[in-house]
C-alpha cells in the first residue's frame, strides 16, 4: 500500500510539514498587513488592531500545537463531552451573551470575548468523525438521521443568535461529511425529497428568525445597484473596491475605497476587498493560490489519513475553511448575499483565528500519526 | 473492534470519494476566479471610475457678483462673507433622520429643506438656507458627526447698503428657480447659481454674474473633505455705474415719505435716469436670498404692494399733464393758433351730458397760454372734439406714450393711447365723440406711467429730442480693469416744429409762475410744469351735499406734476405723482421744485411734505 511507501520522520518536519505551516502563515501575515492598512491612520486610541490580531495567531499557534501534539483518537473520543459543552456555552450566549449588531454571539471573559458558534466547529469536526469511524453505521437511520439529530440543536442555536453564516458552515460541515461517507441511493434520494419538501417550512423559520438588516442584506443582494446609499450599500463598495483594484492594485494604503472608509468592515468580513483593491487581480490570484493550496494539502492528508476517523477529521477541517474562503469571497465580489461570514485566517477576530488554528493543527496531527499504529 | 478487512474497505470507499469533495472545491474556486477576473480585469475601469466619483466631490465656487455704483462712485451694492448651508446629496445617509434633525439646529422648516432636496434636477450640493448666523453654523459644526452631508460654506452675499434705498431700480438677487432653468434664457446656468431676480440685478445680470470656478475635492466616506485636487478659480462679474445720482434717489424718496407714488427724473439731453423712485419700497436686503417661502407669500400679498415698481409699471390716467400733448396736436395741425380766443363759462354741453369745468365759474376767455397755465378744461374740451380721438393718438405716440420706454428694467408697462382703431379691436365697439372729450384732459382709457410722462417733459424741454432713458453709464471690467463707458442712446428728432415747442414751453412756464403750480415756483431756479390730477374712480361717491367734504382717501385722485428746469437751458426733467393726494399743484409741485432745486445746487430749507 502506499501507506506503507511513505518514509516520514514522526517527530521531525518534512518538507510538506513546512509548506503547509507556509502557506498558512503566509495568509495570516497578508491579513495582518490588510488589516493594518485599513486601520491606519489608527483612530482609536489603545493597542492596534493589526497587533491585536498578530497576539491572536500567537495565541492560535499555541492552539495548534496542543491541537497536533494530542492524538487525534483521543480527542475524537472527548468530542461527545467537548461538544456538549459547547451546547451549553451556546445556550449562555443566547441568556446571557453580548450583544453586538443586534445579535447576541459573544460571552464576555475578561477583557476578551469568545464567540462559542466558533469553538463548537472543533467538537462537531471531532464528533463526525468519531460518529463514522467508531463502527460501521448502515441504514439511513444510522447513517443519517442520528447524527442529523446530534448536530440539529448546535445548528439551531446558533441560527437563533441570530449567526446565519455560522450556522450555515455548521450545515455544510455535515452535509460534505455525510456525502463523504457515502449515502446508499435510496436513503440519498430520500434526503433530497425529505429536504424539498421540509425547505419552504425551513425557509419560513430560517427567513423569520433573521434580524431586519440580515433579510435586507439577502434582498438588496438581488439588485445592489437600484439602491447605492441604502441597503445594497457594503456590497456594492466591496465590488467598487474589488472592481478598481484592477490588474495590479493600487498598492499598499493605496486603496481610496479603504483608506476613505467607504467600504465598511473592512478589516472584518471584507477584508478581502481591502487586499484585493490593494494588490488587484494578480494579488488576488496568489491569494486565491494560497488558499487552493492549503486545500489541496488537506484533502492529500484526507486521502492518505491511515483510518476513517483521521479521513472524515481532514475532511471537516477542509470544508471548514474552504466554506469560509468561498462564501466569504462570493460574498464580497457579489456573488452571495452579505452574511457575515469572515474570511479564515485573514478577517478580524480572535475566537476564529484560534478555531481555525486549531482545526489546520489537527489537520497535521492526522497526517503525522498516519503511519503510527493504534 | 470490527473486521479490519471491513474497515479498510470502506476508508478505501471514503478516499475515492475525495475526489469529488476536491473537483467540487477546485469548481468553486475556479468560479472565484473567474469573477474576480470579471471585476478587476474585465470591468476594472468602470469600478475605478467608480471609485473615483465615489471619493471625489466638485463644489462650484461662486465668484463675486459685480457690484453697483452711483454716477458718482457710491456703493449701491456690494458682497459681504456669510456663511451658507448646503446639503452634498451624495453624502446623506439617512434623510428622514436629516430632515428630523436640521431644524432642531437651524431656524428652518422641515418641509421647506424637504421640497429643496427633492427637485430632481439637482446633482451634487443644494443651497438649504443662506446667509445662517455665526451661532447656528456654530451649532451644525459641533453636530457634524450625526449630519453626514451637510456642508457649510462661506460664501459672498449680496449687501445693498441703502437698504430700502433704490430698492426697485437695484432690484434684488436670489437663487435660479425651477421655471428658471427650464428657460433656454437661462440654459448655460446651474442649478443652485444666484442669479440678479429683479431691477438692474437682473436686466445687468450677464455681466455682474461672472463665471463660476470648480474645486473638485477628495473626501471620505463621511463626506468630509481630505484634500483638494484641482482649482479653477472663479472670474468675479464686472462692475456697474448706474446713471442714478443716489443723492437726487435718497431725496425723492425721503419726499414721498409714507405716501405712494412714483418720481422720476431725467436728464433730458441723454436720457440718463438721476432717480428713480417708487414708494412703498422694499429691503433688498431681506429679498436676497434669505426669505423663506412663507415671507415671501406675504410680501406678495402685501396691500400697497411694495414688490411694484411705480414708475415703470403704475399706469395712471395722465389728468392733465395730457394738455401738453393736446396743445401740441392742436398746433401742429393747425386746428387753433396760440393766439385763438374761446370762452370758457365752465361747462362744455355735448349731446345729453355736460361736462364741466374744474373751476365752477370757468375762467373766461382763454387762449392757448393761459389754458394750459390754469388748466382750463373746456378749452381742451372744445379742441379734443374739434380733433377728434385718431390725430390725439398719434401725436400721444409720438411723445412715446402707449409703448415702453425701453428702461433696463424688468416688467415695464406701456400703458395705453386709444383710438377708433384700438377700440374696434379690443372692446368690438365704435368709438364714441364723448369719449374724445374725456381723453382731452387726460381721462378715460388712457393711461400712463411716470416714467413716460418724464420722457414728456424731456421731450419738451429739448424741443423735441426723443432719448431712450438709459440706467447703466459704465462698466468696469473685472478682467482688465478698464473702465468702459456706456454709449449714450441714439437721439430721434421728432416733426415738430420749434415754434409749437416754444408756445407749449411759454404755458408750462405760465402754470409755475401764475397758473396751477405755484407752489414750484423757485427763487433760483425758473421751473417750467404742468399739474395732472387723475382720476381714480369715473363716478365719485357723491351727492352734491358731499361736495365740499373730503372723499375716503383711497377714493381720492391721484397727484401729478410733470416739470424741468431750468427753462432756457433745462437740466432735468421731472415727474412726480403721490397717489390719493387729490390735486397736483398742491401735493406734487412743491416735491418736484425742492428736487429740481437740489440737483441744481441749491439747498433747501422746506421740509419734505408729510
Amino acid at each position: 500500500m502506499s501507506l506503507m511507501n511513505d518514509n516520514v520522520n514522526r517527530r521531525g518536519l518534512d518538507t510538506f510539514d513546512w509548506c503547509f505551516l507556509g502557506v498558512i502563515m503566509a495568509i495570516i501575515s497578508v491579513g495582518i498587513l490588510s488589516i493594518y492598512s485599513v486601520t491606519n491612520p489608527q483612530t482609536t486610541t489603545g493597542f492596534p488592531i493589526y497587533l491585536k490580531q498578530a497576539t491572536w495567531m500567537v495565541v492560535g499557534s499555541l492552539a495548534f500545537l496542543v491541537a497536533v501534539g494530542i492524538d487525534y483518537h483521543k480527542l475524537a473520543r472527548l468530542s461527545y463531552l467537548l461538544y456538549g459543552i459547547g451546547l451549553i456555552l451556546l445556550i449562555i450566549v443566547l441568556i446571557a451573551g453580548k450583544t453586538s449588531r443586534g445579535s447576541q454571539r459573544w460571552i464576555p471573559l475578561g477583557p476578551f470575548a469568545v464567540q462559542p458558534s466558533e469553538f463548537i466547529k472543533i467538537p462537531l469536526l471531532l464528533m463526525l468523525a468519531a460518529y463514522y469511524g467508531a463502527t460501521t453505521r448502515e441504514g439511513w437511520v444510522r447513517r443519517l438521521i442520528i447524527p442529523g439529530l446530534i448536530v440539529l440543536p448546535g445548528f439551531l442555536l446558533i441560527l437563533k443568535q441570530p449567526d446565519l453564516g455560522s450556522s450555515l458552515g455548521f450545515l455544510a460541515i455535515f452535509l460534505v461529511v455525510i456525502l463523504t461517507v457515502g449515502m446508499k441511493s435510496k436513503a440519498f434520494g430520500f434526503v433530497i425529497l425529505a429536504a424539498l419538501m421540509l425547505f419552504p417550512f425551513a425557509w419560513g423559520g430560517v427567513w423569520g428568525s433573521l434580524h431586519e438588516y440580515q433579510q435586507d442584506r439577502i434582498l438588496s443582494f438581488v439588485d445592489p445597484n437600484s439602491d447605492p446609499g441604502g441597503k445594497g450599500y457594503h456590497g456594492l463598495q466591496s465590488r467598487i473596491a474589488i472592481g478598481s483594484g484592477q490588474l495590479l492594485g493600487k498598492g499598499l494604503y493605496g486603496g481610496t475605497q479603504t483608506q476613505f472608509k467607504f467600504l465598511p468592515e473592512g478589516h472584518t468580513d471584507f477584508v478581502f476587498a481591502v487586499f484585493a483593491e490593494e494588490w488587484g487581480f494578480l494579488g488576488s490570484m496568489v491569494l486565491l493560490s494560497l488558499y487552493i493550496l492549503l486545500f489541496l494539502m488537506g484533502l492529500e492528508i484526507a486521502l492518505k489519513a491511515k483510518d476513517i476517523v483521521g479521513t472524515l477529521l481532514a475532511v471537516g477541517v477542509v470544508t471548514m475553511i474552504a466554506f469560509g474562503v468561498v462564501v466569504n469571497i462570493a460574498m464580497t465580489s457579489g456573488l452571495a448575499p452579505v452574511v457575515g461570514i469572515p474570511l479564515p485566517l485573514m478577517s478580524y477576530g480572535g475566537s476564529a483565528m484560534v478555531v481555525n488554528l486549531t482545526a489546520l493543527g489537527l489537520l497535521l496531527n492526522v497526517k503525522r500519526r498516519r503511519l503510527s499504529l493504534l | 473492534m470490527l473486521d479490519t478487512s471491513r474497515q479498510a474497505n470502506e476508508l478505501a470507499d471514503i478516499q475515492n470519494r475525495l475526489i469529488f469533495v476536491k473537483i467540487g472545491f477546485l469548481m468553486l474556486l475556479v468560479l472565484l476566479g473567474l469573477r474576480l477576473w470579471q471585476l478587476q480585469v474585465r470591468d476594472g475601469l468602470h469600478y475605478q471610475e467608480l471609485a473615483r466619483d465615489n471619493r471625489t466631490r466638485s463644489i462650484v465656487l461662486e465668484p463675486a457678483r459685480g457690484l453697483l455704483y452711483d454716477r458718482n462712485g457710491e456703493l449701491l451694492a456690494n458682497n459681504i462673507p456669510s456663511f451658507q448651508l448646503y446639503v452634498s446629496l451624495e453624502d446623506i445617509q439617512d434623510r428622514e433622520a436629516l430632515l428630523a434633525q436640521l431644524p432642531h439646529y437651524v431656524d428652518i422648516d422641515q418641509q421647506e429643506v424637504s421640497s429643496k432636496l427633492s427637485i430632481k434636477s439637482r446633482r451634487g450640493r443644494v443651497k438649504i438656507k443662506a446667509d445662517i448666523s455665526l451661532k447656528e453654523a456654530a451649532l451644525i459644526e459641533s453636530h457634524r458627526l450625526e449630519l453626514p452631508g451637510v456642508v457649510i460654506q462661506p460664501e459672498y452675499q449680496r449687501h445693498y447698503p441703502l437698504n430700502n434705498y433704490a430698492s426697485h431700480v437695484l432690484g434684488y438677487v436670489g437663487e435660479i428657480s425651477e421655471s428658471q432653468l427650464k428657460d433656454p434664457e437661462f440654459s448655460h446656468l446651474q442649478g443652485g447659481r444666484i442669479i440678479g431676480q429683479n431691477g438692474v440685478e437682473r436686466t445687468f445680470d450677464e455681466y455682474l454674474l461672472g463665471e463660476t470656478g470648480e474645486e473638485v475635492i477628495e473626501v471620505d466616506a463621511l463626506g468630509y473633505p481630505k484634500r483638494s485636487l484641482s482649482v479653477r478659480r472663479p472670474l468675479a462679474g464686472d462692475d456697474l455705474y448706474l446713471t442714478l445720482d443716489i443723492r437726487l434717489q435718497r431725496l425723492a424718496e425721503d419726499l414721498l415719505g409714507q405716501e405712494a407714488g412714483a418720481i422720476v427724473a431725467l436728464d433730458p439731453w441723454n436720457g440718463d435716469v438721476l432717480a428713480l423712485a417708487s414708494k412703498p419700497g422694499f429691503n433688498p436686503n431681506d429679498v436676497s436670498g434669505g426669505i423663506s417661502t412663507k415671507d415671501w407669500q406675504q410680501f406678495l400679498k402685501d396691500t400697497r404692494h411694495p414688490l411694484t415698481n411705480r414708475a415703470i409699471q403704475g399706469q395712471y390716467p395722465p389728468g392733465s399733464v395730457f394738455k401738453i400733448i393736446m396743445a401740441a396736436t392742436l398746433l401742429e395741425t393747425q386746428t387753433l393758433s396760440a393766439q385763438e380766443m374761446i370762452p370758457c363759462h365752465g361747462t362744455f354741453p355735448f349731446g345729453r351730458r355736460v361736462f364741466r369745468d374744474w373751476k365752477a365759474g370757468g375762467h373766461g376767455q382763454v387762449d392757448l397760454n393761459k389754458a394750459i397755465a390754469e388748466s382750463c378744461d373746456v378749452y381742451f374740451y372744445k379742441a379734443g372734439n374739434q380733433l377728434g380721438i385718431d390725430p390725439i393718438a398719434t401725436y400721444a405716440r409720438q411723445f412715446g406714450l402707449g409703448e415702453k420706454t425701453g428702461i433696463a428694467l424688468p416688467s415695464e408697462r406701456s400703458g395705453l393711447v386709444p383710438s377708433t382703431e384700438w377700440k374696434k379691436r379690443v372692446k368690438r365697439e365704435p368709438w364714441y365723440p364723448g369719449e374724445t372729450i374725456s381723453i382731452s384732459i387726460g381721462q378715460g382709457f388712457l393711461t400712463v406711467t411716470p416714467i413716460q410722462m418724464a420722457k414728456v417733459a424731456s421731450i419738451v424741454a429739448t424741443n423735441g429730442r426723443v432719448v431712450q432713458p438709459r440706467l447703466l453709464k459704465a462698466s468696469r471690467l473685472r478682467q482688465t480693469g478698464t473702465l468702459k463707458e456706456n454709449p449714450e442712446p441714439p437721439i430721434r428728432q421728432l416733426a415738430i416744429s420749434p415754434q409749437t415747442f416754444a408756445h407749449i414751453k411759454e404755458g408750462l412756464t405760465a402754470v409755475v409762475t401764475k397758473g396751477t403750480a405755484k407752489l414750484a415756483q423757485s427763487k433760483f431756479v425758473s421751473i417750467a410744469g404742468k399739474t395732472g390730477t387723475a382720476q381714480v374712480v369715473a363716478l365719485k361717491p357723491d351727492g352734491d351735499k358731499e361736495k365740499n367734504k373730503e372723499p375716503q382717501k383711497e377714493f381720492r385722485d391721484h397727484a401729478w406734476f410733470v416739470a424741468f428746469a431750468p427753462v432756457e437751458d433745462p437740466k432735468i426733467a421731472v415727474a412726480v405723482l403721490v397717489e390719493h393726494m387729490g390735486h397736483g399743484g398742491s401735493a406734487s409741485a412743491p416735491l418736484a421744485k425742492t428736487l429740481i432745486e437740489a440737483y441744481m445746487g441749491f439747498e433747501t430749507t422746506q421740509e419734505p411734505s408729510s
